[in-house]
């Protein structure tokens, strides 16, 4: 189990490096970023000046290694707009998202996985039209018009709970439905589609032959193999989550990091945008690697050879 | 008269509507007895296997089992809730299933699992369940119980499977133990060994045992008694002694008198023919490759193999899984390249060609696979898919129709089949058009890779014939595949034994089964079940009757 984590860790730490590289290298294919902060019609001798100060003049290499120094100890550079150093900007508004995103993928696999469940074990039954229902429009209205359905309805009309802003749990409420249904069609499918694959294994008719009561059969011997690919498809939705829920935070009015995102392309703030993308990157890798281990101590088949 | 652990009084299984028969099992009666072994035998579709899973409320929901009863520690099982037939099953009756590979759940450990069936019926404390699935796992003599405990089934090869799957049957020590063909999918040692162990458990635990089983061999290694079933009914049934050599049904005496003899069929002396194929020095190694943290493994899969096969011969290579037969095979049609060594093929040496200088000897080896299912593509007819062979070496299409028209007669099927899908086939006919299939080039070689393994006896010796009859006809080699003795006897001149990649016997069939000198083969022979009992002529026993046998029940 430890050589399969060390494995993955060391797979993990190889892809934040290629990530890395890429997002550095964003900073550079929008053309000489001394232009692009001096602005468009500035004098050659300001150009020169923030080439001096930015050190641009220098090996490519060699500025590459000194900003991945700097990230390492924290420091990603500091905002063309504002200023400020992009962590702190980051800082800020990563709270609101991550627990936009928490909250979704646990309103997702909550929703998904009993209905998944539940499907398989009536297959065509009214249960799994109900869930096939709930999971087609899932897929197929976009999230803002739903947001704004919600806000109509549960804001305006009923008046139960915020229609903007972050400052309490009750603002988190519409967001995560929104989110959260978004990503519950793929994992009860995939769940669905698992889950009667397994129903029909011949461990579980040996489980049925030990004469162990069904929900033995259906929880213990059969979910559990039915789960692992579902662990891994949340893992990469939950990243997707992170950085995809700039429609989310726009229409909710929550500054999250999303938003944020939107913002400096808006602003073409390039060192927060790479900033983001580097944050955003980590946590998609942490997550893939969590889900790896996840994986690993559900299935024996990955861990002992 | 003790009374009978299980009595079936006719039993009625219901098909579900549009099926080719209304019912999968018709007017079953059977009784088994404490400490018996009755074997259930019949050919794929009998319904054999829907009796078992009938007793043990496991049916598929779409089988329905409208009339009869089935009594079981006084009562009648057709009669019970599904949660009070649970209760039952595990504890008062347990099952061995077929395929071992698959019957454990892959996420616990066999100890685990063991363990469930005393949490489950039980009220016994964690150290007590402990210490008698470690007492079960020596009782089925699994070596090192402790570390087998808290291994997980991929870390156990397939007979070591099949004894935690009997482990986990008699933890509770059922009356009724019920296996479902659990031998068909070991190699013949292991078979060999888990029919001992069956043998061995029934005097301990006096449970009587269902055995459902397609092998007579099997049938006379460990059957107290027999029933024949056909078509969903039972057309014999009597002592073990009786059906096996006085079978009064001619159903019976058909499935008898179609399992292959041990004495080959005499043949015209091969002397003078021609050399056809000659395999030296041949070797293959497979690199199982590492990784950061774990060393490669090397498996040497095929050691120095080498032999010759003359016109017109079948040449016989045995061996049980893993002896490097299906890699020897590989080789020789090139589907895996040899590391050394020369493969001649009437004198021109095609081990090291290089693929487009090969394309002309394809034609020469053809083969046929175990699997008629697998083998042909679902969704195209049989006859694109028998004229794509010619077709793809220049030939001309209509050309190639033809001589697959004459094929289809040659494998006695219909030549208007050809514009038929596969599945509209049943698995004999399906092995026929395979034979067609490798026929269709021409070849000079036939390989016939376990061709007639996955066949129900009464079609396997169809397609023995068949393959006799072509050989001849043509004047093909024939190199014959198997892990089946008794076939191996019947259909080939010459053998040669394999294990762990090298030939360690080579001879005329004569030679290998009178006097085997190495001690893999005699072990090997050593371990055919079934061996005290000579298949009788069915043509000197006095005139069949359709009356069905009750000599178990008088």
């Amino acid at each position: 189990m430890l050589l399969y984590i060390l494995k993955r860790l060391g797979l993990a730490v190889l892809v934040a490096l290629t990530v890395s590289a890429l997002s550095f290298s964003l900073l550079f294919m929008a053309g000489d970023p001394a232009i692009s902060i001096a602005g468009e019609n500035a004098a050659a001798e300001d150009i020169a000046a923030i080439t001096e100060r930015y050190g641009f003049d220098r090996p490519v290499l060699v500025q590459y290694a000194d900003w991945l120094v700097s990230a390492a100890r924290g420091d990603l550079g500091r905002s063309w707009y504002f200023d400020l150093p992009t962590t702190e900007i980051i800082g800020d508004r990563l709270g609101v998202t991550m627990t936009l995103g928490l909250l979704a993928i646990c309103f997702a696999l909550l929703l998904a996985i009993p209905m998944g469940v539940a499907a398989a074990v009536k297959p065509n039954s009214l249960i799994d039209r109900a869930a096939l229902f709930i999971s087609v429009v899932g897929q197929a209205i976009p999230s803002f018009w739903f947001g704004l359905i919600l806000i109509v309805v549960f804001s305006i009309k009923l008046g139960l709970v915020p229609a903007s802003g972050s400052s309490s749990w009750k603002h988190f409420i519409l967001p995560t439905v929104v989110l959260g249904y978004y990503a519950t069609p793929a994992i009860m499918r995939l769940t669905r589609a698992g889950m009667l694959e397994v129903l029909s294994a011949d461990y579980i008719r040996t489980a049925r032959a030990k004469g162990l009561a069904p929900r033995k059969v259906l929880f213990k011997h059969a979910l559990r193999n039915a789960i692992i690919p579902v662990i891994s498809l949340a893992a990469v939705q939950m990243g997707f989550m992170l950085g995809g829920s700039i429609v989310v935070e726009s229409i909710f009015a929550l500054h999250g990091a999303g938003y944020l995102a939107w913002e400096s392309i808006s602003r073409n703030d390039l060192p927060v945008m790479q900033a983001l993308i580097l944050v955003f990157s980590m946590f998609y890798i942490l997550f893939t690697f969590l889900a790896d281990v996840l994986n690993a101590w559900m299935d024996p088949r990955l861990r002992v050879g | 008269m003790t009374d009978p652990i299980l009595s079936i009084r006719n039993l009625t299984v219901d098909l579900p509507k549009g099926g080719d028969r209304p019912h999968a099992v018709e007017g079953l009666s059977l009784e088994i007895m404490p400490k018996e072994i009755v074997c259930i035998v019949g050919e794929s579709g009998s319904g054999k296997s829907i009796t078992a899973f009938t007793t043990m409320g496991l049916l598929p929901k779409a089988l329905v089992p409208s009339s009869g009863e089935i009594t079981f520690d006084g009562r009648d099982l057709l009669k019970l809730t599904p949660a009070e037939h649970s209760k039952l099953r595990g504890r008062r009756m347990a099952m061995i299933f077929q395929e071992p590979m698959s019957a454990l759940n892959p996420c616990y450990t066999v100890g685990n699992q063991i363990e469930e069936m005393f949490e489950q019926h039980t009220s016994l404390p964690a150290a007590e369940r402990r210490a008698r699935t470690i007492r079960l796992l020596d009782e089925v003599k699994l070596p090192d119980p402790e570390r087998i405990y808290s291994s997980y089934p991929h870390q156990l090869s397939g007979g070591q499977r099949q004894r935690i799957v009997i482990a986990m049957a008699l933890a509770l020590d059922p009356a009724l133990l019920i296996a479902d063909e659990p031998t068909t999918a070991l190699d013949l040692s292991t078979q060999a060994q888990i029919l001992h162990l069956l043998k061995e458990l029934r005097e301990k635990h006096s449970a009587g045992i269902m055995f459902v089983t397609h092998d007579f061999d099997v049938v006379a290694e460990i059957a107290d008694r027999v029933v024949v079933m056909q078509h969903g009914r039972i057309v014999e049934q009597g002592s073990a002694e009786e059906v096996l050599n006085r079978p009064r049904h001619p159903y019976t005496r058909l499935l008898i008198d179609a399992v292959p003899r041990r004495t080959r069929v005499a043949r015209d002396s091969l002397e003078g023919s021609a050399e056809m194929l000659r395999v030296a020095g041949l070797e293959k190694t497979y690199h199982v490759k590492g990784s950061m943290f774990r060393p490669g493994r090397t498996v040497h899969a095929c050691k120095d193999v080498g032999f010759a096969v003359r016109r017109g011969e079948t040449l016989g290579i045995v061996g049980e899984s893993g002896s490097g037969k299906s890699t020897l095979v590989k080789c020789l049609i090139r589907l895996e390249d040899p590391d050394a060594g020369q493969v001649w093929v009437e004198g021109e040496d095609i081990a090291a060609y290089s693929r487009r200088a090969l394309h002309p000897y394809r034609k020469m080896i053809q083969i046929v696979f175990q699997d008629p299912y697998g083998s042909l593509n679902p969704r195209r007819t049989i006859g694109d898919q028998l004229v794509e062979g010619p077709v793809n070496f220049g030939g001309d299409r209509a050309e190639a129709m033809a001589r697959a028209r004459e094929l289809m007669k040659i494998v006695r099927l219909d030549p208007d089949a050809l514009n038929r899908y596969p599945n509209q086939f049943s698995g004999g006919q399906r092995q026929r058009i395979c034979i067609a299939r490798a026929l269709m080039v021409e070849p000079k070689v036939l390989i016939a890779d376990e061709a007639v393994s996955a066949l129900d006896v009464s079609v396997q010796k169809e397609v023995l014939k068949l393959l006799n009859e072509i050989r001849d006809r043509m004047g093909l080699t024939v190199l014959f595949i198997t892990h089946d003795l008794r076939v191996a006897a019947q259909v080939c001149d010459n053998l040669i034994v394999m294990q762990q990649g090298e030939i360690v016997e080579r001879g005329s069939v004569d030679q290998v089964f009178g006097t085997p000198s190495h001690a893999y083969t005699q072990k090997l022979l050593a371990a055919q079940p079934g061996q005290d009992w000579e298949v009788p002529d069915v043509s000197k026993l006095p005139p069949a009757t359709g009356v069905m046998g009750m000599g178990g029940l008088a």
